[in-house]
């Protein structure tokens, strides 16, 4: 068959082609995906015939790199996400630890443990905000303590300037995602190591110091890379829980969108240009980490 | 290290761990439980005075439009599942197995979408979706859905069909049977336990979806967190957690099913950021 060079053998062989079975999901997403944010580019790039902008101009990208609220939504963007990165990897190392050992109660608690996994962003931005506002749940039991008598007297957490809220609900999400990948590392690498530096005298957090973090450090990393990239682009929480001004990216990019002013448009499809630029790089940086893609 | 400390102090410490996660994990929800069913529950009682149906009651009469937003959401998902699993599975296959050029380029493709914000994607769609009459309609929302959707589904399958055996499939074809029995008999009970879990995580994907929902459907097809969100954001605390309730439990059902295979399957959790 492989050395046949009539037309029939030919188009057998191009029907078998793998591309075909790819044809369909490829092109599916070369539309939407593709499609989508090279039109977005393009009215980025001030060109919007429906709306009488015709000629292409940086008009867009000045009037926001120029504009002190573009920035300030920037920097709040880069805080929030990288507090909650921080935060979650932090208690992501310590529970991950501390439920390695297999033992009853342990298999319950990784489950339970895995509960924010599929709790949406809406639901999780719901849940902070009965527990933390300043009459919510935490105020209600710490006045039962005794600790406050009204209510002004919690800290304001929900939006407030430093966006405690925020990143207490993107920390509650995002720890066990972080989790479960040290978790899988930490099940894979066994103890042998930890039992062998023991013998040779290391410490408690000698052993964790040198022994088990080293081991760890790839694995985290590239989890911690992703996890940034995703909450950087993400949007109802802070939309929820935040301040109203200057709102994170997307949310000022949501903002400009839905303005009646529809000059705006340009700039909301610029924002949104500025925030895919900074998450693919992320992505960029997470494929050289990890070669496998699955 | 556990062999100096003894027993009642590693009790002890096991159960103040677990105290701390499951704490932890769960005061979050712990009001989304309670308000659904308080009546005026005000600062700084611990416990409502009184309990009542009320939020119920106003949430199953037909002006709450939570059946229509039910169904909905439902029809959306599991369109979005069967269209993701259509062209997915083919995709997942070929991808795992055969040295493609340009194949790094495709994976590119179809990991993009996973962390490029639905929001930008779909504001620049948007203006296309209207001119070919297909904002503001279902089949719209099931489009702009499958942009995560799809991705995630190929992304699980993928780690399924990299770890799947195809000597079988030979076996099978060698002794005369066709593409289709092959494909009935052979692989699809050998992958069916991952595409159950790519068919519900891909679910909850679509399920979870608000802003895209939002810009594409418009107002005109509503889903369960279009209702949730003006409750949210109005603080009106008894619709918001009952609503948060039944936009919860399908992902309680998916938990349930799936728990044991997350832990160790980065594959999965990949995507699963994104809900």
């Amino acid at each position: 068959m492989k050395g046949s060079h009539s037309p029939r053998a030919a188009l057998l062989r191009a029907l078998r082609s793998p591309y075909w079975w790819l044809a369909p999901a490829v092109l599916l997403l070369l539309i939407l995906f593709v499609g989508g944010l090279g039109v977005g580019f393009a009215q980025s790039l001030n060109y919007f015939p429906l709306i009488g902008l015709n000629s292409p101009s940086l008009r867009a990208y000045t009037a926001i790199l120029t504009d002190r609220g573009f920035w300030a939504a920037l920097g709040l963007t880069l805080y929030i996400a990288l507090t909650s990165t921080v935060a979650a990897t932090a208690l992501a190392l310590g529970t991950a630890v501390a439920l390695r050992a297999n033992h009853r109660l342990n298999r319950w608690l990784t489950f339970i443990y895995q509960i924010p996994l599929p709790v949406p962003h809406l639901v999780a931005a719901a849940g902070i905000a009965m527990l933390l506002t300043q009459s919510g749940l935490a105020a209600r039991v710490l006045y039962a303590t005794g600790a406050l008598e009204r209510p002004d007297q919690f800290p304001a957490l929900i939006f407030d300037r430093a966006h405690v809220g925020v990143i207490l609900a993107y920390t509650w999400k995002e720890v066990p995602f972080i989790g479960l990948v040290i978790l899988a590392v930490l099940k894979g690498v066994g103890q042998e190591y930890e039992e062998i530096a023991q013998t040779l005298g290391a410490s408690a957090w000698q052993r964790f110091r040198y022994v088990l973090l080293p081991l760890l450090v790839p694995g985290i990393v590239a989890t911690t890379v992703i996890v940034f990239a995703f909450l950087f682009g993400s949007f109802e929480i802070p939309l929820l829980l935040g301040q109203r001004y200057p709102g994170t990216l997307p949310v000022a990019a949501w903002r400009a969108y839905i303005d009646p002013d529809l000059a705006r448009r340009p700039e909301a499809m610029a924002m949104g240009m500025i925030v895919t630029v900074i998450v693919v790089a992320l992505l960029a940086v997470y494929r050289r980490l990890v070669r496998r893609a699955w | 290290m556990s062999r100096r400390v003894s027993r009642p102090v590693r009790m002890t410490r096991r159960v103040l761990v677990g105290a701390l996660i499951g704490g932890a994990v769960l005061l979050p929800l712990l009001p989304l439980l309670i308000w659904p069913f308080a009546h005026g529950w005000f600062f700084p009682d611990l416990l409502p005075q009184t309990w009542t149906l009320r939020t119920w009651r106003y949430l199953i009469s037909p002006s709450a439009r939570i059946g229509e937003a039910l169904f909905n959401s439902l029809a959306i998902a599991a369109s979005v599942v069967s269209l993701a699993a259509l062209v997915g599975l083919p995709a997942a296959r070929v991808l795992a197995r055969a040295h493609l050029r340009g194949k790094s380029l495709i994976e590119w493709l179809f990991l993009a979408p996973l962390i490029v914000p639905g929001l930008v994607v779909a504001m620049g769609i948007h203006i296309l979706f209207i001119r070919y009459g297909l904002a503001d309609t279902h089949i719209g929302v099931i489009l702009v859905h499958l942009i995560p959707a799809l991705p995630y589904f190929v992304l699980i399958m993928g780690s399924v069909f990299a770890n799947y055996s195809i000597e079988l499939e030979e076996t099978a074809r060698t002794l005369g049977a066709g593409a289709l029995r092959v494909f009935w008999h052979i692989t699809l009970p050998a992958i069916a336990p991952g595409l159950t879990v790519a068919a519900l995580f891909t679910f909850l994907v679509s399920w979870s979806q608000y802003i895209t929902t939002v810009l594409i459907g418009g107002g005109k097809v509503i889903t369960l967190p279009m209702l949730l969100f003006p409750f949210i954001s109005a603080a009106n605390h008894p619709q918001a957690a009952a609503v948060s309730l039944i936009f919860l439990a399908p992902a309680f059902v998916v938990l349930a099913f799936t728990a044991r295979v997350l832990a160790g399957r980065p594959a999965v959790l990949g995507g699963l950021g994104r809900i």
